[in-house]
């Protein structure tokens, strides 16, 4: 298990190879579909600062709010590839050190990662509860009446959120590769007339 | 029974759904952890799954942040209006929403609003059944957008997949559906298959054959040897659990059929994540059980 302290440099990140498992702490941010679209399409000052060296979390959590103080009750992973279209251009220009998510990302983010310095994370899809153990307190949240809770970009510190690296910034896809697996049993399975 | 009991009800079942994996879910699991071996990096990503629904069913807390989109499947019998149910569930929803058992997740799909209570067009979804006993057959079930969007509906004949219009013509259009999903919609799965009918009501007898319990037999000898056969084969794709490869990428294969018009041959494939959240309640006299 390697410790990951945020916010961390790009040669550290480099540092970490696909099948690495990783324990992050520090402050990073949520973001999905709605933050996507807009931290591209704006210049996203609100978040610009708390993105630098720090990491995104595809995340739509359940929000508990007792007084002014929020807290997370349930926040595993949400699919990433549907922020393909938009993450190699968040990772360029908000200098974002890693990504975390479920289900793998495309070409384009491999390739920022390389690029950039940054890496792709795979938390386990579906652990909502334990996830949210790891998000010790809820700093700050942007956008929460516009957007609504799931898609609100949620700033949050993380003690030991537990994840693997599944993309490095050297090529490797694990993603790529269990689907290059698959893809030879899916052509035996449905191959013959 | 009265409104208010009647709503009551209904945010028990809400709860149980999302706050508790099945019983045939967790034994399947189960299963799956001897299956993949000790020490097996799939092992311990299932053992982790079970954990993560063991801690949530004791805080009352959601397996999965996605509580996903509300499906009611009522069974009403003379002692009851639909009007009536619709409006305790609706309640109850709100209500639940309210208690963090469910993310808000109704989104007006123009102006990109959330309702904010899980109320909205279809939001919750239901389909009524009338029947002649007294009492009501409530099964719900949240389906999470992660699955949701795994989903895929096959026209007959297919040429890319061969596939044509006979039962190895479905076996086809499911491989494909499943290898399309990887670990997207959270493996292992469980599949959801409908053989027929027009565009809409195919996808909806898939949603209804996820009600079925897992250790069950299709009653249709043909389906029930081709939930057999896909089951064995899906899970030889090597996906796994979470879609890091492993011989558990569905849980289970469920098959219904519809009449279908001439011209039409649909297959229809629902994908619901392990974290396959389905509760039922009997309602009888002023009697509540739940299963």
């Amino acid at each position: 298990m390697i410790k990951i302290q945020l916010p961390v440099s790009a040669e550290k990140i480099r540092e970490l190879k696909a099948g690495d498992e990783v324990a992050i702490t520090g402050v990073m941010i949520t973001g999905r579909d709605t933050a996507h679209k807009y931290l591209v399409e704006t210049a996203g000052e609100d978040v610009k600062e708390l993105l630098k060296d720090s990491m995104i979390y595809h995340c739509g959590p359940v929000v508990k709010k007792e007084g002014e103080k929020y807290s997370f009750v349930a926040a595993g992973p949400t699919t990433s590839i549907r922020e393909e279209p938009y993450e190699a251009d968040v990772i360029e220009k908000y200098e974002v050190r890693g990504v975390i998510g479920k289900g793998g990302m495309g070409a384009s983010t491999l390739e920022a990662c390389g690029k950039f310095g940054s890496v792709y994370l795979s938390a386990v899809g579906g652990l909502a509860t334990i996830l949210a153990r790891s998000v010790v307190e809820v700093i700050d949240v942007h956008k929460l009446d516009e957007w609504g809770a799931p898609e609100a970009m949620w700033v949050i510190r993380v003690v030991d959120f537990p994840a693997v690296v599944t993309m490095d910034s050297h090529g490797k896809s694990i993603h790529d590769d269990i689907a290059a697996q698959s893809k030879a049993n899916y052509d035996r399975l449905v191959s013959g007339d | 029974m009265g409104h208010e009991k009647l709503t009551e009800s209904f945010l028990e079942l809400i709860r149980r759904a999302s706050t508790t994996l099945p019983p045939d879910v967790e034994k399947a699991m189960t299963q799956a952890i001897e299956l993949e071996g000790e020490g097996a990096g799939a092992a311990s990503s299932l053992a982790l799954m079970l954990e993560n629904a063991k801690q949530a069913s004791e805080g009352s807390t959601p397996i999965c942040q996605d509580t996903g989109a509300l499906l009611f499947f009522v069974d009403y019998g003379p002692d009851y209006r639909q009007k009536d149910v619709e409006e305790a569930a609706k309640a109850a929803t709100a209500a639940a929403t309210e208690k963090y058992y469910l993310r808000p997740n109704a989104v007006d799909s123009v102006t990109g609003k959330n309702s904010g209570n899980n109320l909205g067009a279809t939001f919750p979804y239901f389909h009524f059944e009338q029947r002649d006993e007294p009492g009501l057959l409530v099964r719900l079930m949240l389906k999470g957008g992660g699955s949701e969007n795994v989903g895929a509906q096959y026209k007959l004949p297919d040429g890319n997949l061969k596939a044509g219009r006979d039962l190895d013509g479905v076996r086809r259009c499911v491989i494909d559906a499943v290898y399309n999903a990887q670990g997207k919609g959270c493996a292992p799965g469980t599949v959801g298959i409908g053989i027929g009918g027009d565009r809409g009501t195919s996808f909806l007898c898939s949603k209804e054959q996820l009600l079925r319990d897992l250790g069950d037999t299709n009653p249709d000898g043909q389906l029930a040897e081709l939930e057999t056969q896909l089951f064995e084969e899906l899970n030889q794709l090597g996906i796994g659990p979470s879609g890091f490869g492993g011989k558990t990428t569905v849980l289970g294969v469920k098959i219904g059929k519809l009449h279908r018009l001439p011209a039409c041959f649909f297959v229809s494939v629902s994908y619901v994540c392990w974290a396959y959240r389905k509760a039922a309640m009997t309602v009888e006299g002023g009697e509540v059980t739940y299963d």
